[in-house]
């Protein structure tokens, strides 16, 4: 089947499509993790972009169901320079995708446009699946709304609040859109969990009588999540606050601190991070925006950096109980050095 | 941290000579180690007893040993040295054994152990501290059990079972190790990997056989930050030594959560071990259950491919931490603006296959098992594995015999040999199922799919050429010459469809960031990476896997000619396949293309930028034989590219035998008589004109059976039968055999209008053992000034009639004062480095220098007279190879070399052979057998030995000889007449050096028992009677004098 991937820039690239017949349009963005792929896919930050993996092979050991971040995949397409088609003891990542409408396109040089995003920054692109009409697909391409003003949270979060029991303490979770191991990381330490839809009113919270709020990764511009800005607001100095991703992207803004859109973000799970003072970290990342660590109040420190570019990675503030982190300890995929200090400690400080 | 103050002087201990087990990757390590070590300010003290290796240049370290690696010998040096440190994990096994030596013996005193320590070593060698650490820790490793005594062998079977994996503590590549599916089976393996064992123990484990082998290089540093700098999966299942299975960079079949899994035990052993540092950890993985198989708390073959595989320089990066920096204080020197600090991310597939010696050793156990018999291994990167296999199969150099049977594919799949990996894809030819093999082999199936592809490739371009599939065939891997063939196009033609090939970089970081290392793979893509630049280069030609014959001596040229040309200002790129080798490292040349080595393969390269030349003679006889072909196919695709130095006519002129010998009689110096046949009635002729015995080889070989000696008609006939295939085209070439000459090689340099001698050497063994096995001495000993003056004389003579511009290596033989040429071979030789090494002239850079039209006059060089004496003795690999016949011949056989040097015949001889591992005793008794012609040559060095304490025993022939002139001889029964004879001895210890020289046809059997023994119970052995000479007069010397202990500088000063 013919594929093609049309770009802003007028370039495009004819490949071999697998999955579903269509087309669908985004961001492109590159992922350095070279396992984990069913992971990455099903994670739904990725809402609104298209995923390419640098590692050429994909599908390996096919699609791992029991590994997935959330029920099914929710990036928009997948590039890949080789999917396999015949993986050990699981189903194949092309019938998977054909069976859910999943779009996917392979045998394109993704080195090639993985160095044209890093020249260039992140690029608008389009995916057409059963048809390699090239200008089509850059027309398509340009046809993109900016993701800063698209609304892509409410496409991943939950729309009815429930609940995860526990013996431990309650904790309320504004789902982004959650990734499945955050979940689990809470649970296995015994969390009461209220998982809450993004759009969620304070005094809906309120009802819960939550000991700490923790935010969630999710897709897109952070300052688009604007109720849970407000309930950290309303809750900042009351309970401790918890987030990762884009949780901790959101606390900064509640904090009147500024986020930005990185030239081409950290998706992999091979980043380093140090944490102030201490020990360096392997972390897991996806994220395209940061947060802007000079527009923090006084109150606040960086708690983590990113060794390759100095980047913000979490901070903290001791006055108001506030911890969140850039990377992903939760793992899933990528290394697990983070989750037990990370989790932890959280779950340790919540009165 | 900033790195520890008090560290300003460093002891760093080499890997000694080339051996199975234990090739180039350390002097690829050390040398790094060396060059990170000096950036910071430490002074580097090096001792390595290895001639040929680049840590060893004047270059690399501060003071440099070229001294045998034995601890009391390093105990000198310590203490004349008085290093703040020792870093211990640089060296191999041979680096981590001799630090806890030295610990043991109270010679580190204020000598602080850097990098691993003494606990790590112990805890990663001796398995029983190895396990009880892991279940401290809560790791699982396979039930097990240790030997100390064979006694202890019912036990084991009922608390491991069967089958059981043995392996012997303090071994290199596992040396004497395997798997027993049978009582017996384990009796006689454990038996043998007792005596191996430096502590004479083996441990029993429980069979993971069939599982995955799945392998971490892990980094940590003294902050306790962890990463893992690349994971390795293994093709061949568990059961295979990794050192001899083919393995692939990064894990390609386990889901992220299994990864995790096995990288976070990994980090968690190397914390526990406390490694600062580099550290190597295997696992056996099967669903979900893993157990811990082995931990090489140092640098090891598997961190040098790591390091090739991701672009992260683990040898680098580990010394500095060994002197307190953290990783995020040190540069990833591939982006230049990151730090050391992450996990390399890569965007291709890297595959490795080891290179073994069975095509010089046919006669030995091919099977494959938990210990090493591969000499070395060639790397191969592509954007698919099928592209990667395919590069790997090309660069392997080696004649694969394809199989066609069924039943004999299903042997060699279920017993692996080192044929197994090119008859996985016999056995998709010959139409086996993926299920089949897999069930055969243990293999996965996403790995023998790969091949299918491939052959399923084969089938659809044989039966046609359609563009798109020729494209399809690119991105798979097919060369284009196999796509001609296949198709029945012409190369031209398949290019025309295919075009050339985009060349990748290898950056560390899938192209997250700029990076600066120009290290490039080609694959078949849409964008090439490489920018044509105008300014002109040069591409020299690496050498390729290490194997018998072609070592490490010409990494060791290759890289000199590097360094020679750089100094001249000119851009340099290397194209090599050995990930061991210090010319592979990123920052050796100004580019480095990772490649086979094929003529389309470095055609394309020269395709792809403007390039003045190319060397070809420092690779190798591989490189040179690509010097013809490439020549040709330069002037087709009219490309402005010379081939520097000697020419290609030239380097022909030298190899062709009658454009030789024409040349020879021109100049009017002697050479052997000498002719080629064309058929078998015409060799008998020949050989009965030239006069029996006759040196024979062919043209063309057939099954790596190359040069023999031949006494009489029948020896010949049945060689015209066995072993070659004559014709027209393929001549066998007759010559006479000097028996009892002596044999002199020479090394030296020709700008086209002076020679420069490099080194004369003689040859310690009598003709007819092949130079590369023969132990050799600069200056030489008995030779007499006219023999020298006229082997000068020829050498200049001939240098310049061939037309030499660069290296010329001639060998002579001297017999009743007249000097014959045996052979010129106008290339880098094998002897290069140690001629280097022993006189200070750096051969190959002034060599590299007159190519780029430089003269020797300008150069400043002159032949050097030394005071010292410099030996070069080989290393022989009988003990990692069951089965091999030990009996030195015109076959190359050794893996490597040492150097003994000091300022006598005796003492530098001495050191020679404790270099080699084959100490020569003091004291103790002596077993000698001889032949009944030497019987009488042997009375002076028997008398020689006895005058020394030694107590001699033999065979009735040799005793009585022994006698008869007086010398107390002791009498043991030969090994067929049963006990008591010397075997019995060297199975209770009783023996410290056989002296036994290779006899008729008769006892020929008696012979090989004793030298197997011999490897077996690792005794010091000689098999020449000019060793046995030399021996004696090392004994002799060292019971007088003292042994030098001097840096190579005091010597080259000193000359």
């Amino acid at each position: 089947m013919k594929a093609v991937l049309g770009l802003a820039d007028g370039e495009y690239c004819v490949g071999e499509g697998f999955g579903a017949e269509g087309s669908c349009a985004g961001e492109l963005v590159f992922t350095t993790q070279m396992a984990g792929y069913m992971e990455a896919l099903t994670d739904p930050s990725y809402a609104g972009q298209i995923l390419m993996f640098t590692y050429p092979l994909v599908g390996n050991y096919g699609v791992d169901e029991q590994n997935f971040q959330s029920p099914s995949v929710k990036a928009m397409g997948c590039v890949v320079r080789e999917v396999c088609g015949y993986p050990a003891g699981a189903p194949d990542m092309k019938s998977y995708f054909e069976d859910h409408g999943v779009f996917g396109i392979s045998g394109v040089d993704t080195r090639s446009l993985t160095i044209r995003t890093r020249l260039h920054g992140t690029l608008r692109a389009s995916l057409i699946v059963g048809d390699d009409n090239g200008d089509h697909a850059v027309e398509c391409a340009r046809n993109v709304q900016p993701i800063t003003d698209l609304d892509l949270i409410s496409q991943v979060s939950c729309t009815q609040p429930y609940r995860i029991e526990g013996k431990g303490k309650r904790i309320a979770v504004i789902d982004l859109g959650i990734k499945k191991n955050m979940i689990l990381s809470l649970r296995r330490r015994g969390a009461d969990l209220y998982v809450f839809p993004h759009d969620v009113r304070h005094d809906e919270i309120e009802a819960c009588k939550p000991q700490a709020l923790f935010l969630t990764n999710g897709p897109g511009d952070p300052r688009n999540a604007r109720a849970a800005i407000d309930c950290i607001k309303r809750y900042l100095g009351r309970i401790p606050i918890y987030g990762i991703c884009m949780g901790n992207q959101v606390a900064a803004l509640a904090f009147g601190a500024e986020t930005y859109k990185m030239k081409f973000g950290h998706r992999g799970s091979n980043q380093p991070v140090r944490r102030k003072g201490g020990q360096i970290y392997i972390t897991t990342q996806n994220h395209g925006f940061a947060v802007d660590g000079d527009t923090l109040p006084e109150d606040c420190e960086i708690a983590f950096t990113n060794l390759n570019d100095g980047s913000l990675e979490g901070f903290s503030s001791r006055y108001h109980d506030v911890i969140t982190v850039q990377f992903h300890p939760e793992a899933h995929g990528g290394p697990r050095e983070t989750e037990q200090p990370f989790f932890d400690m959280i779950y340790r400080r919540i009165p | 941290m900033p790195r520890l103050p008090h560290i300003q002087k460093v002891l760093l201990i080499g890997s000694g000579p080339i051996q199975i087990g234990q090739a180039a990757e350390f002097d690829f390590s050390g040398s790094q180690a060396c060059r990170a070590l000096r950036e910071e300010g430490v002074e580097v003290v090096l001792v390595n007893s290895n001639p040929a290796t680049i840590q060893t240049d004047p270059e690399m370290a501060d003071v440099i040993y070229v001294e045998p690696l034995k601890a009391d010998i390093i105990a000198k040096i310590i203490e004349k040295e008085k290093p703040d440190g020792i870093l211990s994990g640089m060296g191999g096994q041979t680096g981590l054994n001799l630090t806890a030596e030295l610990a043991e013996m109270g010679a580190l005193a204020g000598v602080e152990i850097l990098g691993t320590p003494l606990e790590a070593i112990y805890r990663g060698e001796d398995r029983e501290k190895f396990r009880t650490l892991m279940e401290e820790i809560y790791e699982p490793v396979p039930r097990s059990m240790i030997l100390n005594h064979i006694d202890q062998i019912d036990e084991a079977l009922a608390q491991v079972g069967l089958p059981a994996i043995i392996r012997p503590a303090y071994t290199l590549g596992g040396a004497g190790g395997g798997v027993a599916h049978s009582p017996e089976e384990m009796r006689r393996i454990v038996e043998v990997g007792l005596q191996r064992s430096r502590i004479h123990q083996v441990l029993i484990e429980e069979s993971v056989l069939g599982w995955q082998e799945i392998e971490f290089e892990v980094m940590r540093d003294s902050a306790n930050t962890c990463l893992i700098v690349c994971g390795m999966e293994n093709v061949d299942a568990m059961g295979i030594h990794t050192g001899e299975s083919v393995v692939v960079a990064p894990i390609l079949t386990l889901r992220d959560d299994e990864f995790q899994l096995l990288r976070c035990a990994a980090i968690k052993i190397i914390r526990a071990l406390d490694v600062q540092g580099g550290c190597n950890i295997q696992f056996a993985y099967r669903n979900g259950d893993y157990r811990v198989i082995e931990v090489n708390p140092r640098v090891s073959r598997s961190s040098a491919l790591a390091s090739k595989a991701t672009g992260y320089p683990i040898a680098r990066v580990a010394a500095k931490i060994a002197i307190g920096l953290r990783l995020d204080e040190i540069t990833n020197s591939v982006t230049g603006s990151t730090p050391a600090s992450f996990e390399p991310a890569i965007d291709y597939v890297v595959v490795k296959v080891p290179r073994w010696p069975f095509d010089k050793f046919r006669r030995a156990d091919r099977t494959l098992t938990t210990a090493m018999k591969s000499t070395g291994e060639v790397m191969a990167i592509g954007r698919t594995v099928e592209e990667a296999f395919m590069k790997a199969m090309r660069s392997l150099d080696t004649d694969i015999s394809s199989h066609s049977s069924p039943n004999e594919i299903r042997m060699v799949l279920s017993s692996p040999t080192d044929e197994r990996f090119a008859c996985l894809f016999d056995a998709f030819r010959t139409g086996f199922s993926v299920a089949e093999v897999a069930e055969l082999t243990h293999i996965l199936p996403f790995f023998l799919k790969k091949i299918e592809n491939i052959v399923k490739m084969e089938e659809v371009l044989k039966s046609g050429a359609a563009s798109d599939t020729i494209r399809k065939a690119k991105r798979l891997g097919f060369s284009t010459e196999e796509i001609a063939r296949l198709t029945g196009r012409s190369v031209d033609e398949v290019e025309a469809v295919a075009g050339l090939p985009t060349y990748k970089m290898v950056d560390t970081c899938a192209a997250e960031f700029p990076a600066n290392t120009p290290y490039f793979y080609s694959t078949w893509e849409d964008t090439c990476e490489i920018v044509p630049q105008d300014h002109e280069k040069v591409l020299i030609l690496g050498s390729g896997p290490i194997r018998i014959g072609q070592g490490i001596e010409f990494d060791y040229c290759t890289v000199h000619a590097v360094m020679a040309l750089r100094e001249e200002g000119v851009e340099v790129h290397i194209v090599n396949n050995n990930p061991e080798t210090v010319s592979t490292d990123f920052d050796t040349s100004d580019r480095l293309f990772f490649e086979p080595m094929q003529l389309e393969d470095v055609v394309n390269i020269l395709r792809k930028d403007h390039y003045a030349g190319v060397m070809v003679q420092f690779g190798g006889q591989n490189s040179v034989n690509l010097a013809m072909p490439l020549e040709k196919r330069l002037a087709e695709l009219g490309l402005a590219t010379r081939i520097l130095g000697t020419s290609p006519d030239a380097m022909d002129m030298a190899e062709d035998r009658d454009r030789f010998s024409g040349i020879l009689e021109d100049l009017g110096i002697p050479t052997p008589p000498n002719s080629a046949a064309y058929s078998e009635t015409e060799a008998r002729a020949i050989a009965e004109s030239i006069g029996y015995p006759v040196l024979v080889r062919p043209s063309y070989v057939l099954g790596g059976r190359a040069m023999e000696i031949v006494y009489d008609e029948v020896e010949l006939e049945s060689y015209m039968k066995e072993a070659v295939r004559v014709s027209r085209q393929h001549p066998v070439l007759i010559d006479s055999f000097l028996q009892d000459a002596v044999e002199i090689d020479v090394d030296a340099v020709c700008d086209g209008e002076e020679v420069l001698i490099g080194g004369i050497m003689e040859h310690i063994e009598e003709a007819g053992v092949h130079s590369g096995d023969s132990a050799c001495v600069i200056p030489p000993q008995s030779l007499s000034d006219s023999v020298i003056g006229r082997v000068r004389d020829y050498t200049v003579r001939l240098a310049l009639a061939i037309g030499t511009a660069g290296l010329i290596n001639i060998q002579y033989a001297v017999k009743d004062d007249v000097v014959y040429v045996l052979e010129a071979n106008p290339r880098a030789s094998r002897t290069v480095p140690f001629v280097s090494k022993a006189t200070g002239i750096p051969l190959a850079k002034v060599a590299a220098k007159t190519m780029l039209g430089r003269k020797l006059k300008d150069l400043g060089y002159v032949e050097k007279e030394i005071r010292h004496v410099a030996i070069k003795e080989v290393l022989l690999p009988f003990n990692k190879l069951p089965g091999v016949d030990t009996v030195l011949g015109p076959e190359m056989k050794s893996t490597g070399e040492v150097m003994g040097i000091d300022y006598g015949f005796g003492r530098a001889f001495y050191k020679a052979c404790i270099a080699a591992d084959n100490e020569l005793p003091l004291e103790g008794n002596v077993f000698i057998s001889v032949t009944d012609e030497q019987k009488e040559e042997i009375v002076p060095i028997a008398r020689k030995l006895a005058d020394h304490g030694l107590a001699l025993y033999g065979t009735s022939g040799t005793v009585e000889a022994l006698t008869r002139a007086g010398i107390a001889t002791n009498l043991v029964r030969k090994v067929q007449e049963g006990s008591p004879n010397v075997i019995d001895m060297m199975r209770r210890g009783e023996v410290n050096l056989i002296v036994n020289t290779p006899a008729g046809k008769k006892s020929r059997q008696d012979h090989y028992e004793i030298m197997r023994a011999t490897m077996d119970y690792g005794i010091p052995y000689i098999t020449t009677m000019q060793g046995a000479r030399a021996a004696a007069m090392a004994i002799d010397d060292i019971t007088t004098q003292e042994i030098t202990i001097e840096p190579l500088r005091h010597y080259h000063d000193n000359s």
